[in-house]
């Protein structure tokens, strides 16, 4: 096998990949098979790992072309002239098969690319919603008012007894000022204690955990630009997340399928968060000397030095954000393919973020609280939807019959059991 | 109830003071070899309150400075170029052989990120079906053994240096040989069942003329092979099929334990045993031997004698079934009538039985091969059509090499994957004249006994890093692939061999290295840069003409196997030396006492001895960790030491024999040479013999002050100070290698601590065994459970049914969903212990090291208990695996104050280590005496490196600086946590797996697939005895056997209890006339009576 196939072979393997992950049963749906199936390395109004697949069609040296283009690129670029010029200008990056995808399904998707408009930029978005903390602050300054008007009622109360006393003539020891009067000190005392002990144990609790956690990264790697931006799938780099208890930061040449085609960021200036300005372009070119990648010649370093990799290789050691400790054992896969979770929901809006931090302060009440909120795909008997797994529950199946239980949450089935999580 | 019809130990046959006292306690802190503690109360110890104090606060104060650091910055590195097949924290599974010295299994490795971390059996062999033993699973602890040899080196001096690369190496050795022209050159190995090896050996011997190649086996089997010459006109062993045989007599021959293919004999044996149906067709299986082996203690009957009557008893067999040979008298009346009872029953089954003999003297051989020729063995449990290739060495081939080196005869000698030095019986000897010979090459992967003598040492690859095949039976091939990169410079013995016999040219290195290191960054990134060795390509290619295609062998990778099985055929047999033999072992002269020399299960023949799982491992009979000793009869003791173990009567002496661990030592001398042993009493030794183990006391010749560190840095942290070595006892008769020699016994003064698991966590005699001989069990098959039943009855309150629901103030749970259960079949349990090891390397189970197991603080999370019964002479023997029972009103839950550990919807007794206080209120509260408690930090995992260190010697050994090498790390689960000091833990049903598999389950939508999982110790067991699943499944296994296939004889231990565990048992139904199980207890005397009456008539 010679070399060019080799890499044809690989790309198309990875690509195919993600392929299966994406694809859906959608009908002739050309937007989400678009997104599903091209949008990795084409946009439909400009060029990106790949040409713009508006006008695609008129293009094309004749109304067959693309069809057998999709079946069959490689072959193509061996025998056909016009593949041969569209490799030239797109190298070394070579189109992935989609032998898979019906002639329909294909001419949705030049369809859903000719008709694309884009989106009208939206304006900035709008003003930040009043949150809890702003209500606790309120609640505290009016608990302080309160607080400062019942002691003045109660000096005034006491004061008032005073004069009655003295009035009626009731003897009474001298009075004490309200800082020596017992009452006041123990009042005083337990409310102390009480709060230092609460910041106390709520610092303890909050060791180790790193909630907001955002490292400087070796390379100023966006998911804004990536996730957000660029729309690209999720599971596309981080695929171990649905096959693997770890999510997996992608190996490099992961990154290299679409970056040796994108060599400049030429998007919105990104900005850091103390204002300084980051270069995207620079950071790409960071990764290509990890790569041992030569943007200028196109291709690896040679290994001169016979270890396997391109000379000057080496692998990017990122800081890792989330941390569990040692004693848990957590799986993505359970929560992605089986639970159906987003990723957002742990790791919040992630394609908003230039820079990651630690969204979740991954604590067990934290996974507690979902456990016990979320419901499974619970089996249904009567119409065969759901998880065939679940059903072996037959209890659970009576009751939703007989209407003692409306959903099954994961708490129900085990799911803030100890060993679900630790062993 | 309590009876004393099964017993552990002598104390608990006679219910001594000390043994009811030491039963009471669990931990056996007045055993603690601390001095401090010594004599003085607590109060009084050195340390003062001060002390205290000032401890207190320095701790709270560090604890408080190291709480408000910052956390540490963790990297996350992934990879460069993922390869296809890696998925980060997805474990890879690639069938492979383990091979040791001749021995070897099929397996299949589970890997995870790289490592390989744990062997399972090959489901696909047909020889094996998925069993492995102790040696098999531990052997992935040997890749990380600390002592492998990091590169070549060559001898400077007394020490040795490195030698900077392998051109280097070859060009010295090239030198070397030509420096010996003309002198012959030695191949001395194992036995090798490799064809490809076999093949390169050959055309290495053909470059060098005069060369030989010589197979040694630690434990000869060249009797057999010289027998089988004399009968059969092969110097072959055949084929045993103990699966087909309905009588199996043993005349000392380990068969489930040490000899030959085990695991195979073991699997056949179970498969033998099992009960079907109403009326069960079991085996009978009649051993005959000297000390209580494993197989004995598996026995339907067992009879005891002295090692040199052997060959008398194999005569008189042969003639009572017909024979012309005269046979001596026995004298032994229960011997006598049991060799009448053997014949009879093997005359009577002619045809579907089989003799086989553990001896190694090649006249008692050709007599057993005339027995199996008249009782029709020969084409029907013998198969000579697919003969064993584990054993070739012959004893004269390795006198004759010992000689011709001392005589200057040899020029070079290599030697692969044996240890001379330290198990021939003459190793000394040998190792003075190999330090002498112009050249001396070792490719062991150690600096063992042997390879310190040598010139070279070329370290070859641990199988787990190789290429290879074994052919253990011929057809019958098994493949091994590298499961992992090699950790060091070393480079296989095949490859070797290779270069230096110039065969690289022949297989175009060029090109394939060429081709595998074309592939750059951007195509495919050779993972493995110029790995590619000679060897492998050759292997390859070897492997791709022999099957035919390329695809071929990519299946054959895949499945691990590749097999043809042939028809069962016999052999041509000639009786013409058996009057020659008969006469010959007329003249074998008996010693007043003698000694066996036979293998552990655990530590084998010394191969794996720096293994600490195998070391750690109790011997199934003796439970005995750590050592080696003299296994002696209570007779044997009562003569040398004056007390009766056996006796009620005798009290005190044998109380303290048995219940502390310091045992006295016994000087044994054989042929002027001596060893000191520790005694210990096992019931069912011949009186007049002594059992000692090979394997143990691996030691450097080295004997500069640094010995000690040398040794551990040679033989290993485990092996060194483990026992003592037993080979220089092995006789020699001028045509092979005996194990059982005449011997002196002399007491001594001294005493000797034996690490022995046997009276931890007793069940104080509670009946916990059922069991049946096999008449009773089909005349009335509900009848062995009639005592439980009952009790059952008596406490489910009167007008209520159900005892689970009833019996009870607590309420009974549902379980939705899943159930896990697990049954243990009592009656196909060998007790071989591959259970232990494996549920050690699949849940991290600690090493403890001597000191530690010596204060009841081992850490496995699955023991076999070993019961007695019957007398002290030569009672049966049942094991039982007993693990935590999962019970669903568990004991242990309700004490823990802290709800550390508590009850899943699924049926499990999960014990959350992070929230274990370590209180221990449930290992007192737990009835099977299952829970481990961490009373160490044995994994280093809360400790500052270096820690440990001054430890070492009072509370541990150097083995737990060994378990937390970094390299020896490697092998742990990465999904079970490593457990700190102070927690409790236990055995958790594996759950990780069963995590696993209903995930794996959820996401293939197929509940079937969570209805029978194999846990570690069920995937292990090779007699298929562990079945697990859930219960909620009535298709699964295991409720089938509860609720349908083996209903009356399932039982749960201690149900009484009303604890409702989830591990159920089969009762043991033995194949015998004898009386078996618990007899009535008004009837106990007069049965015991009638038992003495039966044995006087047997006695006249």
């Amino acid at each position: 096998m010679n070399r060019q196939s080799k890499f044809i072979y690989r790309f198309l393997a990875s690509l195919l990949f993600l392929n299966i992950i994406s694809n859906s049963s959608f009908a002739a749906d050309g937007e989400a098979l678009f997104k599903a199936n091209c949008s990795n390395c084409h946009k439909p109004d400009q060029d990106y790992t790949g040409p713009a697949l508006k006008g695609a069609v008129a293009r094309q040296p004749n109304a067959e072309w693309i069809y057998k283009w999709m079946k069959n690129p490689a072959g193509m670029i061996a025998a056909d002239p016009y593949a041969k010029n569209l490799y030239d200008k797109w190298k070394p990056t070579v189109m992935t098969a989609f032998g898979q995808l019906k002639k329909e399904e294909v001419d949705a998707i030049l369809k859903y690319a000719n008709d694309y408009v884009a989106p009208v930029a939206k304006g900035p978005v709008g003003g930040e919603q009043p949150d809890g903390e702003n209500n606790s602050l309120l609640f505290g300054i009016l608990t302080l008012a309160l607080a400062i008007i019942a002691f003045i009622l109660l000096q005034v109360n006491s004061n008032l007894r005073k004069l009655t006393d003295e009035k009626e003539g009731v003897l009474r020891g001298e009075p004490v000022p309200f800082y020596r009067n017992k009452t006041y000190l123990m009042t005083a005392v337990f409310l102390l204690f009480g709060m230092g002990g609460y910041l106390t144990i709520n610092a303890a609790m909050g060791l180790g955990r790193s909630k907001h956690y955002q490292p400087q990264q070796p390379i100023y790697y966006s998911h804004k630009v990536h996730a957000g931006i660029n729309q690209i799938n999720c599971l596309y780099c981080h695929g171990g997340a649905q096959d693997s208890k770890q999510g997996s930061i992608p190996s490099v040449n992961v990154c290299m399928n679409c970056h040796m085609a994108i060599k400049e960021y030429k998007g919105e200036q990104i900005v850091r968060e103390d204002g300084s300005q980051v270069n995207g372009t620079a950071e790409i070119q960071k990764l290509y000397s990890y790569t041992g990648w030569n943007p200028e010649k196109k291709e690896y370093n040679p290994d001169n030095n016979k270890d396997g990799i391109p000379d000057g290789a080496h692998p990017i050691e990122w800081i890792r954000i989330h941390n569990l400790p040692d004693h848990v054992y957590f799986n993505h896969s359970q929560h992605i393919k089986v639970g159906k979770q987003n990723c957002q929901t742990c790791h919040g809006n992630i394609q908003e973020m230039p820079e990651v931090y630690q969204f979740s302060d991954l604590s067990m009440g934290w996974c507690i609280n979902c456990h016990r909120e979320s419901k499974v795909d619970f089996y249904n008997k009567d119409d065969s939807t759901g998880n065939k797994f679940y059903s072996i529950y037959e209890k659970f199946h009576t009751d939703i019959k007989n209407h003692k239980l409306d959903s099954v949450t994961v708490e129900k089935i085990g799911g803030t059991e100890c060993q679900k999580c630790h062993y | 109830m309590s009876n004393n019809q099964y017993w552990q130990n002598f104390g608990e046959l006679n219910h001594t003071d000390a043994f009811k006292k030491s039963a009471a306690k669990e931990f056996q802190e007045e055993l603690l070899p601390i001095e401090e503690l010594d004599s003085k109360g607590l109060l009084d110890i050195k340390t003062p309150r001060r002390d205290f104090l000032k401890y207190l606060g320095f701790s709270t104060a560090a604890a408080a400075i190291a709480a408000s650091c910052e956390m540490p910055v963790r990297k996350a590195v992934p990879y460069l170029q993922r390869p296809d097949n890696v998925i980060p924290g997805v474990p890879n599974y690639y069938a492979s052989t383990y091979i040791n010295g001749g021995d070897a299994i099929s397996v299949v490795v589970k890997q995870r990120d790289g490592r390989p971390i744990k062997i399972e059996g090959n489901e696909l062999s047909s020889l094996t079906k998925g069993g492995t033993n102790a040696q098999a699973q531990a052997s992935v602890l040997d890749l990380y053994d600390p002592t492998r040899l990091r590169h070549p080196l060559q001898k400077a001096g007394t020490d040795f240096k490195e030698v900077p690369g392998f051109d280097v190496f070859d060009k010295m050795i090239a030198d070397g040989m030509a420096a010996i022209a003309g002198r012959p050159i030695v191949l001395l190995t194992s036995t090798i069942t490799s064809p490809s090896t076999l093949q390169i050996i050959a055309a290495f011997l053909a470059k060098y003329p005069g060369s030989t190649h010589i197979q040694y086996d630690a434990v000869s089997y060249s009797g057999m092979l010289l027998a089988n010459e004399a009968s059969y006109g092969k110097k072959i062993l055949p084929d045993y099929h103990f699966d087909k045989a309905k009588t199996i007599v043993s005349l000392g021959a380990d068969f489930l334990g040490t000899w030959l293919t085990p695991v195979e004999f073991s699997r056949q044996y179970g498969e033998n045993k099992k009960i079907k149906g109403e009326k069960p067709d079991i085996c009978r299986h009649i051993q005959f031997e000297s000390i209580m082996s494993l197989t004995g203690s598996n026995a339907d009957d067992r009879y005891t004698h002295k090692p040199s009557q052997t060959g008398a008893i194999a005569l008189a067999l042969l003639s009572k079934l017909g024979g012309t040979v005269v046979a001596p008298a026995i004298a032994d009346g229960n011997l006598a009538e049991g060799i009448n009872k053997t014949a009879a029953l093997l005359a009577a089954a002619k045809g579907t039985s089989l003799v086989v003999c553990g001896s190694n003297d090649a006249n008692v051989q050709i007599i057993v091969n005339a027995i199996n020729e008249i009782i029709g063995a020969n084409g029907t449990t013998i198969n000579w059509g697919a003969t064993t290739n584990v054993r070739k060495g012959i004893d004269t081939d390795m006198v004759k090499l010992s000689a011709d080196m001392a005589a200057g005869n040899v020029g070079a000698v290599l030697i692969y994957d044996c240890n001379p030095v330290y198990s021939y019986a003459e190793g000394k000897k040998f190792g003075e004249a190999l330090s002498k010979l112009p050249l001396s090459i070792s490719f062991n992967a150690s600096l063992n006994e042997t390879a310190e003598q040598c010139k070279y040492i070329i370290p070859s690859h641990h199988w787990l890093e190789s290429w290879g095949d074994a052919e253990p039976k011929a057809g019958y091939i098994s493949i091994i692939q590298p499961v992992i990169y090699p950790l060091f410079k070393t480079r296989n013995f095949q490859t070797s061999l290779l270069k230096w016999s110039g065969q690289v040219a022949a297989v175009n290195v060029a090109t394939a290295v060429a081709d595998s290191s074309k592939g750059d960054f951007k195509t495919s990134v050779p993972r493995q840069p110029a790995s590619l060795d000679a060897y492998d390509i050759y292997f390859k290619e070897f492997w791709t003409a022999k099957l035919g295609s390329a695809d071929l062998f990519d299946k054959a990778l895949q499945d691990g196997i590749v097999e043809t099985i042939a028809p069962i055929t016999l052999a041509a047999y000639s009786a013409a030396k058996v009057a020659d033999a008969a006469a010959k072992i007329g003249v074998v002269k008996a010693g007043e006492k003698e000694i066996v020399l036979y293998q552990k299960v655990s530590v084998g023949t010394g191969s794996q001895a720096n293994n600490p799982w195998l070391q750690e491992l109790p011997d199934p009979v003796s439970k005995v960790t750590w050592d080696n000793y003299a296994m002696v009869s209570p007779a044997l003791a009562k003569e040398l030491f004056g007390f009766d173990v056996a006796n009620p009567n005798s009290a005190k002496d044998a109380d303290k024999y048995e219940v502390h661990p310091e045992k006295p030592v016994i000087k044994i001398i054989v042929n002027g040479k001596e060893l000191r042993l520790p005694a210990l009493i096992i019931p069912g030794v011949h009186p007049s013999t002594v059992g000692i183990a090979l394997g143990y006391g691996r030691e450097s010749a080295n004997t500069s002050p640094e010995k000690k560190d040398i040794n551990l840095d040679r033989i290993g942290m485990a092996a060194y100070g483990a026992g003592q070595n037993a080979y220089p006892f092995v006789g020699f008769d001028g045509v092979t290698m005996s194990y059982s020699v005449p011997a002196i016994l002399e007491k001594t003064a001294d005493t000797y601590p034996l690490a022995q698991t046997q009276v931890h966590g007793s069940s104080e005699s509670r009946p916990v065994i059922y069991e049946t001989n096999l008449v009773s069990f089909i005349k009335n098959p509900e009848g062995v459970l009639e005592e439980p039943r009952k009790e059952r009855e008596e406490i489910t309150p009167v007008g209520k049914e159900d005892f689970r629901k009833d019996a009870t103030q607590y309420p009974d749970f549902e379980r939705p969903g899943i159930k896990w259960g697990m049954s243990i079949d009592l009656n196909t349990c060998t007790g071989c212990s591959a259970c232990v090891v494996a549920c050690t390397a699949e849940n991290n189970v600690s090493v403890v090291g001597k000191i530690q197991v010596q204060r009841a603080h081992e850490m496995h999370w699955l023991r076999i208990d070993r019961y007695f019964m019957g007398s002290a002479e030569n009672p049966s023997v049942v094991f039982q695996p007993m693990m935590c029972q999962h019970c669903d009103n568990a004991p242990c839950e309700n004490v823990c104050p802290v709800a550390a550990t508590n009850h899943s919807s699924e049926g499990l007794n999960q014990m959350t280590y992070n929230r274990c206080i370590g209180t221990r209120y449930c290992a007192n509260n737990c009835p099977y005496k299952v829970r481990r408690f961490n009373w160490l930090d044995f994994n280093g995992s809360d400790s500052f490196k270096d820690n440990q260190k001054p430890l070492i010697g009072i509370d541990t050994n150097e083995v737990t600086l060994q378990m937390n090498d970094d390299l020896t790390r490697m092998v742990l689960n990465p999904d079970v946590t490593v457990r700190a000091r102070g927690v409790i833990e236990k055995c958790s049903f594996c759950v990780q797996r069963l995590q696993e598999t209903k995930l794996e389950a959820k996401k293939q939508q197929d509940p079937t697939m969570v209805r029978n999982v194999k846990v570690a110790c069920a995937q292990a067991c090779p007699t298929n005895s562990i079945a697990f699943g859930n219960m909620n499944d009535k298709e699964s296994d295991v409720y089938k056997i509860r609720n349908v296939e083996q209903v009356n004889r399932n039982f749960y231990v201690l149900e009484q209890l009303h604890v409702l565990p989830n591990v159920s048992y089969l009762a043991k139904v033995r194949n015998t006339d004898r009386f078996v199980g618990i007899k009535e207890d008004g009837e106990e005397h007069t049965e015991q009576k009638k038992d003495e009456k039966k044995m006087e008539k047997v006695g006249a």
